[in-house]
């Protein structure tokens, strides 16, 4: 039984974000396009599961729900303090720094996860890895302590995927 | 109607808050110093300012007509693919070296866009 569903639903966060994307596409919410919506999400995923054959298993979706919480706070205070600093910082002020993050993360959804949450809080962009995926690049705007940027960053949000990527 | 005039200042202060987020992005564009500097404006437009103004448009939406959630479907869009463009830019950047490079890793480890293979070495020390 257990066997039937997951190959069925080898993916079932996936069909239900395809389903709702669907209805939510639609102009006008009707059981019919529901339907469609719900088929389309099953298919898809069984179409394209054998190109995700390491993808994480158990995944933690309350803890994921809190952590998109997290980041859309930090995208608004985040937002304002940068405008601030473009503002009325000059730039001969400005002290802009690479910031080496080592990472204890290993699954590359979780970093590719991790870099976007970095760059989508204005004031830092990530921009590279290394090659073994070991370290993350990323590049401040205005740093007067990178280090404590780092730490910011390894606690506040890798910590956090850490619990979601068990 | 008191709920119409509720909406309508909602709307308006959404719009605001996202025109000064995007002129604070077009600002900083011009503003700030190299390359490197100037890719952290449009991150904040294509967040906040698109995000006030997405809101704005889906407060409309409903208060007066039929409501939609199709911003939310351009927000999440959005927010899933800005971060990979900023990315890229970032990694022309280092690639070009027009920013002041990156610090060195420990052991021989590199930056995978520094890391370039052996064969292609002669085509980017003729570009650079």
């Amino acid at each position: 039984m257990r066997n039937a569903i997951q190959r069925l639903l080898p993916h079932p966060y996936l069909t239900l974000l395809l389903a709702v994307v669907w209805i939510l596409l639609q102009a006008e919410f009707t059981p019919g396009m529901a339907v469609f919506g719900l088929i389309i999400g099953i298919v898809i995923p069984i179409g394209t599961a054998r190109w995700w054959p390491d993808r994480p298993q158990r995944l933690s979706g309350w803890r994921m729900f809190l952590y998109c919480l997290l980041v859309m706070w930090d995208i608004i205070v985040a937002n304002v303090q940068v405008a601030w600093i473009v503002l009325t910082k000059s730039n001969d002020r400005m002290r802009p720094a690479w910031i080496v993050i080592p990472l204890d993360l290993r699954t590359p959804e979780a970093i590719a996860i991790l870099a976007s949450t970095i760059t989508l809080t204005p004031g830092t962009v990530s921009a590279d890895l290394s090659d073994s995926g070991r370290f993350l690049l990323v590049h401040a705007l205005d740093a007067s302590d990178p280090d404590a940027v780092r730490d910011d960053i390894k606690n506040r949000y890798e910590r956090r995927l850490m619990e979601i990527f068990r | 109607m008191t709920l119409q005039l509720i909406a309508t200042l909602a709307i308006a202060i959404l719009l605001v808050i996202g025109l000064i987020f995007s002129f604070v992005a077009a600002l900083g564009l011009l503003k700030l110093n190299d390359a490197m500097m100037r890719l952290h404006a449009p991150t904040k437009a294509g967040t906040l300012g698109t995000g006030a103004f997405l809101l704005a448009s889906m407060i409309h939406s409903y208060a007066f007509g039929a409501g939609s959630l199709h911003e939310l479907l351009i927000l999440a869009f959005l927010f899933a693919t800005a971060p990979a463009s900023a990315n890229f830019m970032a990694r022309v950047n280092m690639h070009k070296r027009e920013c002041s490079p990156p610090p060195t890793l420990p052991g021989d480890e590199m930056w995978s866009t520094l890391n370039v293979p052996e064969e292609d070495r002669e085509i980017e020390e003729m570009q650079t």
